[in-house]
C-alpha cells in the first residue's frame, strides 16, 4: 500500500494517460473499423480488396512491431519533422502510440462489424424491401438491431483487449501506467510492489467489463 | 456474394459501381504513389539501404533471431495448451473447491495485460533469463484464454452426447475424456490455432525486455550507421517474416476447418462458438 501511497504523483498521471489512451483510440478505432467493414461488404470489389488486404497484414503483424514502426521507423520517411507535434519527443511518442493502436485494433473491429453484419438473415433484409420499406427504415429498424445483439459483446472484448495492448505503449517511452514500474525502480522503490499494482489497476478495469459482456451475451442469447 | 443490404443492382447503380471502382482505384494508386515517392525521397531505395542482406555474418543472425522468436513460441505454446487444457477441466469440475479456484486463476490472467505480465517475471521478480519471463507470461495469458475455449467447446456440444455416454454406464472421467474433450477440440481447432497465432504475435513483446528475438534484430541492423540506420527496410523485412509465419498457421487452420468438415465423426454445431472466442482473442 505504501509504494501505492508513496508515488501517488507517478500512479495518478499513469493511470489517467492510460485511460486517455484507451479513450482516444477507443472511438478511432471504432470510426475507422467500421469504415473498413464498409468497404469489405461493399459491392466493387477494388474497395474489397483494399479492406481485405488491410486486415489481412495488420491482423498477421504483431502490435509491437506497429509499435516498433511508428515510433522508429516512421520518423526517418521525413512525414514528420520533430517540431509537428509540440516539439517534445513525449508528445510525438504518446502520437506515434496512439495511431498504432487506432490502426492495430481497427482491423479487429472490422472483423466484428462485418461478422455482426452477417449474422443477420438475408431473409431478413429481403423481407423488409418486399414490405416496401427504404433502405434507411431497412438498415434502421430491421437490420442494425439485430446486428448490435450479434456485435456489443465481442466488441467488447475487442475493446478489453485494447485497454490491456496499451501498455505495450511504456516499452515506446510513452508514459502511463505500463511505465510506472521503471519510474518506480529510479526512486529505489520495490518493483514488483509497483507492478502488482498496476495489474491491481487492470484487474478492476478489466473483471467489471468482462462481467457486463457475460450477462449481456447472456440476455440477448435468449433473445434470439 | 451475398450481402444483406444490396439488393441485385440494376443498371444505374451498376453505372455507380463502376464509378466507385474508378474512384476507389484511383484513391489506391495515389496512396501507393505517396509511399513510394516518401520512400524515394528519404532515401529508403538506397542500396546501402538493403546492402545488410548481403552479409553472411547478418543473415546467420538474422536466422538465430526467428530461432529465438520460434522457441519462444513454441515452449509457450506447448505450456499453454497444458494449462488451458488443466485449467478448462478445473472450471468444469463438480467440485466447487476446485472450479471456483481455477475461475479466478483463468480470469485474473485474463484480465492483466501480458506486458504487465513480463515485467512481473523479468523485473519484478527476476527470473534470470528473458527467455523465461516470455515463457512464462505467453502460458499463463494464452493458456486462460486457451481454457475458455476449450470450456466453450465441451459446453456447445449437443447434451445428448453427454446423457448419452452416462446412459451406457461410463464415470465422470470417462464422458469427459473419450466422448466430450476430442469433439470439442476438433469443434474448437480453428479457435485454438487463432489463439496460437496471437501467440505467435506475443512473442515479439520479448522485444521490450530485451529478449533477442527477431524486433530486437531489427533496431540492432536498424541502428547501425554503416547501412545508412535502415530502420524502414528491416522493418519492412521483419515485418513480411511475421505475416508469412502468421498467414502459414492461419491457413492451416483453415485447412483442417475443410477437412473436419468433411469428417462424419465430427458433430457439426448450429453455430460454431468458435467464433466467438476468436473474436474475444486479440
Amino acid at each position: 500500500m505504501d509504494v501505492l501511497l508513496d508515488n501517488l504523483d507517478l500512479y495518478g498521471p499513469g493511470f489517467l494517460n492510460t485511460v486517455e489512451l484507451f479513450l482516444i483510440s477507443a472511438v478511432g478505432s471504432l470510426v475507422l473499423g467500421t469504415i473498413l467493414a464498409m468497404l469489405r461488404v461493399a459491392p466493387v470489389p477494388v474497395m474489397r480488396a483494399m479492406g481485405t488486404a488491410y486486415v489481412t497484414i495488420v491482423r498477421n503483424t504483431p502490435l509491437t512491431l506497429v509499435f516498433f514502426f511508428f515510433a522508429l521507423a516512421f520518423p526517418a520517411l521525413g512525414i514528420v519533422t520533430a517540431d509537428t507535434f509540440g516539439g517534445s519527443a513525449a508528445d510525438f511518442f504518446y502520437t506515434a502510440a496512439l495511431f498504432a493502436l487506432t490502426l492495430y485494433t481497427a482491423a479487429f473491429v472490422c472483423e466484428v462489424v462485418r461478422a455482426g453484419i452477417n449474422t443477420v438473415p438475408v431473409g431478413q433484409a429481403e423481407a423488409s424491401r418486399a414490405l416496401g420499406l427504404t433502405f434507411g427504415q431497412m438498415l434502421g429498424s430491421v437490420v442494425l438491431p439485430q446486428a448490435t445483439r450479434a456485435v456489443v459483446p465481442p466488441m467488447m472484448s475487442t475493446m478489453i483487449a485494447l485497454l490491456k495492448n496499451t501498455t505495450i505503449a511504456a516499452g515506446f517511452s510513452v508514459f502511463q501506467a505500463g511505465a510506472i514500474s521503471a519510474n518506480l525502480a529510479e526512486r529505489g522503490e520495490n518493483q514488483l510492489i509497483g507492478l502488482l499494482w498496476v495489474a491491481v489497476f487492470f484487474v478492476v478495469l478489466v473483471i467489471p467489463m468482462t462481467l457486463l459482456q457475460r450477462s449481456l451475451e447472456k440476455r440477448w442469447s435468449i433473445a434470439r | 456474394m451475398s450481402s444483406v443490404l444490396f439488393d441485385v443492382p440494376g443498371p444505374r447503380a451498376r453505372l455507380r459501381h463502376r464509378l466507385y471502382a474508378v474512384i476507389g482505384t484511383l484513391v489506391l494508386v495515389a496512396a501507393i504513389g505517396f509511399v513510394i515517392y516518401r520512400f524515394a525521397e528519404s532515401g529508403q531505395f538506397e542500396g546501402r539501404k538493403w546492402s545488410w542482406l548481403e552479409y553472411k555474418n547478418i543473415q546467420l543472425t538474422l536466422i538465430d533471431a526467428l530461432l529465438n522468436t520460434l522457441k519462444a513460441f513454441g515452449l509457450g505454446a506447448v505450456f499453454a495448451l497444458l494449462f488451458g487444457a488443466i485449467f478448462a477441466a478445473g472450471q468444469l469440475s463438480d467440485h466447487k473447491v476446485v472450479r471456483v479456484p481455477s475461475m479466478v486463476v483463468v480470469e485474473l490472467f485474463r484480465a492483466v495485460p501480458l506486458v504487465v505480465l513480463i515485467f512481473v517475471f523479468h523485473y519484478g521478480v527476476s527470473l534470470g533469463s528473458p527467455l523465461y519471463s516470455v515463457v512464462l507470461g505467453l502460458t499463463l495469458y494464452n493458456g486462460s484464454v486457451l481454457a475458455e475455449v476449450f470450456r466453450a467447446g465441451v459446453l456447445s456440444l449437443p447434451r445428448g452426447q453427454r446423457e448419452a455416454a452416462y446412459a451406457v454406464g461410463m464415470r465422470k472421467t470417462q464422458v469427459m475424456r473419450h466422448v466430450l474433450l476430442p469433439q470439442a477440440v476438433r469443434a474448437m481447432l480453428p479457435a485454438i490455432i487463432s489463439q496460437l497465432v496471437v501467440l505467435l504475435k506475443d512473442t515479439a513483446l520479448g522485444f521490450l525486455i530485451t529478449y533477442d528475438e527477431l524486433l530486437d534484430f531489427a533496431r540492432d541492423i536498424g541502428s547501425q550507421f554503416q547501412f545508412g540506420r535502415p530502420l524502414v527496410p528491416v522493418t519492412i523485412v521483419v515485418a513480411a517474416v511475421y505475416i508469412s509465419m502468421c498467414l502459414l498457421l492461419t491457413w492451416l487452420a483453415t485447412y483442417l476447418e475443410k477437412r473436419s468438415r468433411r469428417d462424419k465423426k465430427v458433430v457439426v454445431l448450429e453455430k460454431n462458438p468458435a467464433e466467438d472466442v476468436v473474436a474475444a482473442a486479440v
